[in-house]
């Protein structure tokens, strides 16, 4: 017995180390919980400041926006207080179930009307801008292109880099729907098409292959760039921005937004905390951390050479619509581009 | 009139019925979900031009990948076990690792070194990569616990090695090597990182579009139904086509002659074999390697040491729980199929395997839809996550001690049972210890899989609570692959842990069978 118990030992210490936590599961039911489709190195610090500033525990779980507006839905009672997504479809289909809560007039009248639910249910904490990435030893500065059109030329043709599994691109392809209309739409990607673009897997990718000259032209979001630049020096980084500017889809500006989630206990501290996300520090934080336009005025990066978000023109659209991609994506599967 | 099995051995039959129901969870939820907006409704999801066009490509794409993981697996497990590869013991662990590289890191590193793979070919060779070890564990093991004698026999009879592993070899490993086939094209079907990553129109982007474009859970649902559908097709298949060939070659047991399991000389053909199985592991292993190293030189690689060890330590743990219920779990399944056919136990089967192919998003949505509603107090904490690894991998603990029990001899049982020990003492003291190999890979298949799991893990984690697979995705979403190396190379050596158990594995269980007695 003893001899079987000894020899044994190593086993049932393992099952013991392994079981202890199974007994001490137990979950905070004071804390406030944040589903955040956000990344935790983009937000985790600023989520951390949030926790202060709140003083009260602030529970975070990370995921993918549209998988965690999907789990929300799944869920019996929503299990989140507060909702922070990446982009405004994953809100936008939150609204539409009836998910969201009516944020209050105070802290909806901070932020332009362009980036806001009509209904107020959801709010956009920071912005971001498509741009073109060009390789500037391909390109000339008086070359670059300055509407949609442009990207359609000849001298284009295999030299454009695209994510067409990106969100990014969908919603850009979105605003093209809603400028040119359907026809216009189809057209223009079709001729895109013709013109054999370069598909990669996400922005990340494009950037390098214009920063390694693979393709001359690359449609991304502007903060890309500003984040290799933060990693590797400006003087190691050979790809450049180019903002298209206008009521051009190329200039669409999407944004990353919050939601309180109906019918949750914390809805007062659930509020506060989208407050806090529009304060000035923490619009601070966006500009400096994770090189993103604020949605406060008055507010500008001191680490990143941002352009003034009110100085960029942006196309005239409903960030709202850009939840119903299913058009979008209909359009693409026909024109073969998805 | 209650069937056969359930006669014979009630305790068991009733078992492996409640784990079937539990199996079988998340098919409750998807049928709820397709039937959402009605049969009519449901119907017009399915009847689009490009079901039919994804369902055909996603086909296409597991027979291939199925086909090569199964010549593959059997080629590596006989070089191992039989053959006299130089270095072989450590080519027996290595042949295992690539299970642990995540589809979506192994397309990542291929498509960001080579981007013109992308396509059908590039998809192809990622899944064959990551899926062939689902073949040649199970191979493996079921040729360490053959008799060799037959296969001597063959040889004494004048036949060379080729016919001998053609005519004795392959026919002992044919249930497993259908076994891992099997879970081959489940895993293929259910794959969305690979696929998504090489662009090739698989079905389960279709799924995942849906998702992710219109927030509509209805269309996905309905194109899960299709997937379990095939998922079923295929697994009746398997079973077809294993048919009766578990009869052949029987696990060596007793007091035979203590002798080493002889090896095959391959004379000529061992630098070629050498050679084959380096550039197996080149490409499975080497190259993931090569891209993490790569990555590590980059600016954003910093080692978060604390974040690291708690993300390895949760990770083993939630695996190895997971790998232990899914045992558990497997083993009335295993039993009620190899010892007691009959057609409740067929549908037993069938249930624990139906909602494999299903892809991780669809199949993490079940649990959190069935777990916020029937556990409300586990949702979200450790035990919930170990119930779930256990429902959604069970097919590869069920698979593998379903082998092991079938390769026992049943006629040892009958031996325990006249000499007056009851059933359960019989199972616990000769069945499950004669099929402790199968079992033994069953506990790494899964500990292997539910190591790298994404989607099910970021849904149902304890919040606050990361694993190596969590934070390798944290990191990789936002372009930091200097910070994401080192969980990629951590999952790597994780996985290794199991791979030397089973080691030891074999060699007790080899030596109880060659060394006289226990």
């Amino acid at each position: 017995m003893n001899r079987f118990f000894f020899r044994r030992l190593p086993s049932i210490g393992l099952a013991v180390a392994l079981l202890f936590p199974l007994l001490a599961a137990c979950g905070n039911s004071d804390a406030l919980v944040i589903y955040s489709g956000r990344q935790q190195a983009l937000v985790g610090d600023l989520l951390g400041k949030l926790e202060k500033e709140l003083g009260m525990d602030v529970e975070v779980r990370y995921g993918g926006s549209a998988e965690m507006a999907a789990q929300l839905l799944e869920e019996k009672e929503p299990e989140a207080d507060l909702f922070y997504s990446q982009d405004s479809g994953a809100l936008g289909a939150l609204t539409e179930a009836g998910k969201l809560a009516t944020l209050p007039r105070d802290d909806l009248d901070i932020v332009d009307k362009r980036f806001q639910a009509d209904d107020g249910s959801w709010v956009a904490t920071s912005a971001r801008a498509r741009v073109v990435a060009y390789d500037p030893k391909q390109v000339s500065e008086q070359d670059l292109p300055s509407d949609l059109d442009d990207l359609l030329d000849e001298k284009w043709r295999g030299k454009v880099g695209y994510a067409p599994s990106n969100g990014s691109w969908q919603a850009f392809v979105t605003a093209v729907r809603q400028l040119k209309g359907e026809d216009g739409a189809r057209d223009w990607l079709v001729k895109f098409k013709q013109n054999n673009p370069q598909a990669y897997e996400n922005n990340v990718l494009i950037r390098d292959a214009v920063d390694k000259g693979e393709v001359a032209l690359g449609l991304i979001n502007h903060y890309y760039y500003h984040r290799k630049i933060a990693e590797e020096g400006a003087e190691n980084v050979n790809v450049k921005l180019h903002y298209v500017g206008g009521n051009d889809p190329l200039a669409l500006i999407n944004v990353a937004g919050v939601g309180v989630i109906k019918g949750s206990d914390k809805a007062e501290a659930a509020q506060r905390a989208v407050r806090y996300l529009l304060s000035e520090s923490a619009q601070q934080y966006f500009a400096d951390e994770t090189a993103e336009y604020p949605v406060r005025e008055g507010v500008t990066s001191t680490k990143h050479d941002l352009p003034k978000l009110s100085g960029i023109e942006s196309p005239d659209i409903d960030l709202s619509s850009l939840s119903s991609l299913k058009e979008t994506l209909a359009l693409l599967q026909e024109v073969g581009l998805s | 009139m209650l069937p056969e099995a359930a006669r014979s051995a009630p305790a068991i039959t009733i078992a492996g019925v409640v784990v079937a129901i539990a199996a079988a969870g998340p098919l409750g939820y998807l049928i709820v979900r397709a039937l959402d907006g009605g049969v009519a409704v449901a119907l017009q999801h399915l009847w689009r031009d490009r079901t039919l066009e994804l369902l055909l490509r996603s086909a296409g794409l597991t027979a291939a990948v199925t086909l090569v993981c199964i010549i593959l697996g059997v080629l590596a497990a006989w070089l191992v076990v039989r053959s006299d590869l130089p270095g072989r013991r450590v080519f027996g662990v290595l042949f295992m690792l690539p299970l642990a590289i995540p589809s979506y890191v192994g397309g990542f590193t291929w498509i960001s070194e080579w981007p013109g793979l992308a396509g059908f070919w590039g998809a192809f060779l990622v899944l064959t990569l990551v899926t062939y070890p689902y073949v040649y564990l199970p191979v493996a093991a079921a040729l360490r616990a053959s008799d060799p004698a037959l296969e001597e026999v063959s040889r004494s009879l004048g036949k060379g090695s080729l016919r001998t592993f053609l005519l004795v070899s392959l026919r002992q490993v044919r249930p497993a090597a259908l076994a891992g086939g099997l879970l081959v094209a489940l895993y293929v079907l259910s794959d969305f990182g690979a696929v998504s990553l090489m662009r090739y129109d698989a079905f389960t982007l279709g799924i995942y579009t849906s998702y992710r474009a219109s927030f509509d859970r209805t269309p996905a649902a309905v194109l899960g139904c299709v997937l379990v559908l095939l998922a079923v097709a295929i697994t009746v298949g398997e079973r077809r086509a294993r048919g009766k060939a578990a009869a052949f070659g029987l696990t060596r047991v007793g007091s035979g002659a203590a002798r080493e399991a002889m090896t095959v000389p391959l004379r000529r053909m061992r630098p070629i074999a050498l050679l084959g199985s380096a550039a197996l592991l080149l490409a499975a292993l080497g190259v993931p390697v090569f891209s993490l190293l790569r990555w590590l030189t980059g600016a954003s690689a910093a080692i978060d040491v604390p974040v690291l060890l708690s993300a390895t330590w949760s990770t083993v743990e939630v695996s190895a729980l997971g790998a232990l219920l899914a045992v558990l779990f497997a083993l009335p399944v295993g039993v009620l199929i190899a010892r007691h056919p009959s057609r409740l136990s067929r549908g037993v089967e069938l249930a624990s395997y139906a909602g494999h192919a299903l892809p991780g998003i669809t199949a993490g949505l079940a649990l959190v839809f069935l777990g916020s509603r029937v556990f409300p107090g586990l949702y979200q904490e450790l035990p919930m996550l170990v119930f779930a690894y256990a429902v959604l991998f069970l097919p590869l603990a069920v698979a593998a001690v379903r082998n092991g029990i079938a390769a026992a001899p049943a006629r040892l049982e009958e031996v325990s049972r006249s000499l007056g020990k009851g059933r359960f003492e019989t199972r616990l003291r000769v069945t499950f210890p004669l099929a402790s190999p199968g079992i033994a890979v069953g506990a790494a298949l899964v500990f292997l899989t539910a190591a790298k799991e994404l989607p099910a893990t970021l849904m149902l984690r304890p919040t606050g609570t990361s694993t190596l697979a969590t934070e390798l995705w944290q990191a990789t979403d936002v372009g930091a692959f200097g910070a994401a190396a080192p969980y990629a190379a951590v999952l790597i050596v994780v996985a290794a842990i199991p791979a030397v158990v089973l080691g030891n594995v074999f060699r007790k269980s080899s030596d109880a069978g060659s060394g006289g007695g226990r």
